[in-house]
Parts: structure tokens; C-alpha cells; sequence
């Protein structure tokens, strides 16, 4: 692979174990700016352990993740300004509008944008006229729209993006591809997991986490 | 640094005036529990006013308990915990609004409806402001010391039995030096020593508490 562009996220050897099972063992990602990987792997194989990992909420059971050369638990100001996480829980309190979930969002990443703004993203991502719906009102699949929204607006250069396909329909999934796309051609980087596939019209490397086989597992009690 | 404070507080300012229902809990278990003690015993004047300190305060703290679930469980359920803590912001000023916030909702009316309830048990006159003075130093100690129980326990199912366990030792020394400074003011005795007490521990739960729990937090996230 060459090395063309900036490095900005890396791991180094690392290791996940989960209940006593290894997901996966001496993984080394390497992500420049402009780039797209995808996280493969069947149900259970490690791909949202692995997601939390790179972002920090879970501690890697060896090995370190790596922020522009610094581990991102030292540099944590830094990457948490220029990374935005989506998991597959939905984040958004149905008691708030959209406009305010937005806002809380954005908040927590010491972010503010202006109304306009606001309802710019929201047109993008199809929810126009819903600023003031509570979003306890909206369809699951409107509730991750106004994440797309919110993503668009988080000004974040590294997108972490947890199964983002859930819940969404068809042209719900068009326009996340074509978000993406945006995002890499403005000279982002987005990591996902997907076990649905997903046909970026982008050049997109994938990582494939799969069963470690089981002579691994045995060397590696034989270890400890 | 200071907005992201701010705008946690008025986000769960405003979600709890949403839901105001909830709102109203503790402060009617409160309000229930010291109003049935005077119904379940034989009420002589002099027994409820014996009986007044340690009735309201256990009240008090039993109201907080029963509410704590509430500071970082919706959060925990719906992601949004995992967003505050992929805050550029430090995790700790975050769980300080929290918990600021969780007293304003929970502490602060107990605290203002207390002179009321001092009134039904019968509590002479000038020691009020004494109750008012001791629950408004005590009860922000049991929201940042639960807080902490609460960032551990969140992610078990039905934590609530554990929760107590964790928190309620920690409440003790609270419960018995607020109660203990009514019953002494009641006596016409000097209560500074008491009240320096429950501000050295205010002092010192502000101080670490939070740290506590954002590191408690971040355990409870990288399960």
C-alpha cells in the first residue's frame, strides 16, 4: 500500500477478547485522509467491539490505536474534535425536537450552528418541516436521518459510523453513500461496518474480521 | 468549556420539565412518607417533635435514592452517554451539570418543602431554618455520591438493590450529622459543628466526586 496520503488513524497489534472468546487478534489498520474502509464480518465477529476500540470507549485488550502517530488516549482532546461516532443506539430523546436533538448533538462537541444551517441538513437528509416535531413522533428511520443531519453538520473530518444502513430505506441509503462520497472527496475518512454490502461509487478497502481459528485460540492460552 | 456545561444542564432541565410526571416523584414520597409517621404512631406532640429530625431526613435520602436512576440511565439506554464521552470537553465538567442538574430537579424542592413538613411534625419554630440549612448542604452530597454509585451500576439490569448497597454506607455519616444538628438546635444548642461537617463534606464530594465518576463512566462503557 502506499503511503500517499496523511496517516490519521492507525492500530497496532491489537486484541479483542469478549467472554473468553478471541474476535480478533494482531490487527493493524491503517486509514489515510481521503479514504473509506469497511468493516466486514458475520454477526458477533467483533465489528462494533472493534468500532468502540478505535473511538476510545472500549480499552483494547492489547495493542493501541493511534491518532495522527499519538495514541488517542493521550491525544484525546484532539481526536474527539475532529471524530464523530455513531453507534446503532439511537442517541435522540423523544422528548426533544429535532432541532434540539441537533443541538445537544452538536453541543457536546462544542459546536454551534445557526438556524439556517440547521434547516439546510435537515432538508438534505429529507426531514424539511420536521424542526419542531418531537422526535418521539418520528418513524426509526427519520430518527437516524436526523443522525445524517447531525453528522453533516459535526464539522469532523474522521466519521465512525456503526452499522449506518440500519432502518433506513432506499433512498435513506443513497443518500448516506452519497454523503459519504462527499465526505471523502472533501478529503474526510469514514470507517463503517456493514453486513449488508455496500457499492460506494468510490474507491473503499474493506477489513475483513472473521473466526480466528482455533489453533490460534490454543497458542494463545498455551501464552497466558 | 463553560457552554458545554450550560447546555447539558438546560438539555436535562428540559427533558425532566417534558416529563413532568416523573418529575413529581420524589418529592411526593417524601411529601407521603413524613405526612403517614405521625398516622402509624401515636402522635403526642412531644414524641413527633422527638421523632422529627430523623423522620425527615431519612425521608430525604431514601427520596434522592429512589430518584438516582434517573441521572445517567436514559442516557446509558439511548447512546447519548457514549456521546458525552466522546466529548472534546472534559467528561468531568459534563457530570457535573448532570449532577447539578439532577439536585435542582430532586434536592432542591425537597429542600424547599421541608419547612412544611417540619410544621406537620410539630418542629418549634426557629429550628426550620436549621432543617432548611442541613438538607441544603446534605442533599448535594447524596447526588454527587450517587452519581458515582450510579455511573457503576448503570449497566446492570435491576441495579437498584446494588445501587444501594454501593451508596448507602457512603450516606450514613450524611444522614447522621444532618439529623443530629436538628436534634441539637431543637435542644438550643450551638450547631456550628455540625454544619461545618456537612460543608467539609459538600467541599470534598464537589471536589472528587465527579472525577469518581467520569472514570466509573468510562468503565462502564469499555464493557
Amino acid at each position: 500500500m502506499t503511503m500517499a496520503h496523511n496517516m490519521m488513524l492507525s492500530t497496532e497489534k491489537l486484541v479483542c477478547v469478549r467472554d473468553d472468546r478471541l474476535l480478533f487478534r494482531d490487527l493493524d489498520i491503517e486509514l489515510g485522509e481521503a479514504e473509506v474502509l469497511q468493516i466486514e464480518g458475520a454477526n458477533g465477529s467483533g465489528k462494533t467491539s472493534l468500532l468502540r476500540i478505535l473511538c476510545g470507549l472500549r480499552q483494547a485488550d492489547e495493542g493501541r490505536v493511534l491518532w495522527q502517530g499519538e495514541d488517542i488516549h493521550r491525544s484525546r482532546d484532539e481526536y474527539y474534535s475532529a471524530m464523530v461516532y455513531i453507534g446503532h443506539l439511537p442517541c435522540i430523546k423523544g422528548d426533544l425536537t429535532t432541532e434540539e436533538n441537533i443541538r445537544s448533538l452538536l453541543d457536546t462537541r462544542s459546536r454551534s450552528a445557526a438556524a439556517k444551517e440547521i434547516d439546510e441538513a435537515l432538508n438534505k437528509v429529507g426531514l424539511g418541516g420536521y424542526e419542531d416535531v418531537p422526535s418521539k413522533a418520528l418513524s426509526s428511520g427519520q430518527r437516524r436521518r436526523i443522525l445524517l443531519a447531525f453528522l453533516l453538520l459535526a464539522d469532523a473530518s474522521l466519521w465512525i459510523l456503526d452499522e449506518p444502513l440500519t432502518a433506513l430505506d432506499v433512498r435513506g441509503v443513497a443518500l448516506l453513500e452519497q454523503m459519504i462520497v462527499d465526505h471523502r472527496d472533501a478529503g474526510g475518512s469514514v470507517i463503517f461496518t456493514t453486513h449488508h454490502g455496500m457499492q460506494l461509487p468510490c474507491e473503499m478497502r474493506s477489513v475483513s474480521l472473521g473466526v480466528v481459528p482455533r489453533a490460534d485460540l490454543d497458542m494463545d492460552d498455551a501464552d497466558v | 468549556m463553560f457552554n458545554a456545561f450550560s447546555h447539558l444542564l438546560i438539555r436535562d432541565l428540559r427533558l425532566a420539565l417534558r416529563a413532568r410526571h416523573e418529575l413529581a416523584n420524589p418529592l411526593i414520597f417524601f411529601v407521603l412518607v413524613v405526612s403517614l409517621f405521625p398516622l402509624a404512631v401515636t402522635p403526642t406532640p412531644e414524641l413527633l417533635q422527638e421523632m422529627a429530625p430523623g423522620v425527615i431526613w431519612v425521608s430525604a435520602l431514601l427520596a434522592v435514592l429512589l430518584s438516582l436512576d434517573r441521572l445517567f440511565k436514559q442516557d446509558y439506554d439511548d447512546g447519548s452517554l457514549d456521546q458525552l464521552m466522546l466529548s472534546p470537553n472534559p467528561l468531568v465538567l459534563l457530570v457535573l451539570a448532570k449532577v447539578l442538574a439532577h439536585w435542582l430537579l430532586t434536592g432542591l424542592p425537597l429542600v424547599l418543602i421541608s419547612p412544611m413538613l417540619a410544621v406537620f411534625m410539630n418542629v418549634p419554630a426557629d429550628t426550620i431554618p436549621i432543617i432548611v440549612l442541613s438538607l441544603l448542604l446534605g442533599t448535594p452530597v447524596l447526588s454527587l455520591i450517587g452519581a458515582i454509585g450510579v455511573s457503576l451500576t448503570v449497566a446492570v439490569n435491576r441495579g437498584g438493590v446494588l445501587l444501594s448497597l454501593i451508596v448507602l454506607p457512603l450516606y450514613i455519616p450524611i444522614l447522621i450529622f444532618g439529623a443530629n444538628a436538628i436534634d441539637v438546635a431543637a435542644d438550643g444548642l450551638s450547631v456550628k459543628g455540625q454544619m461545618y461537617f456537612l460543608a467539609a463534606v459538600l467541599a470534598l464530594s464537589l471536589s472528587l466526586a465527579p472525577v469518581a465518576t467520569a472514570v466509573a463512566l468510562r468503565i462502564t462503557a469499555s464493557r
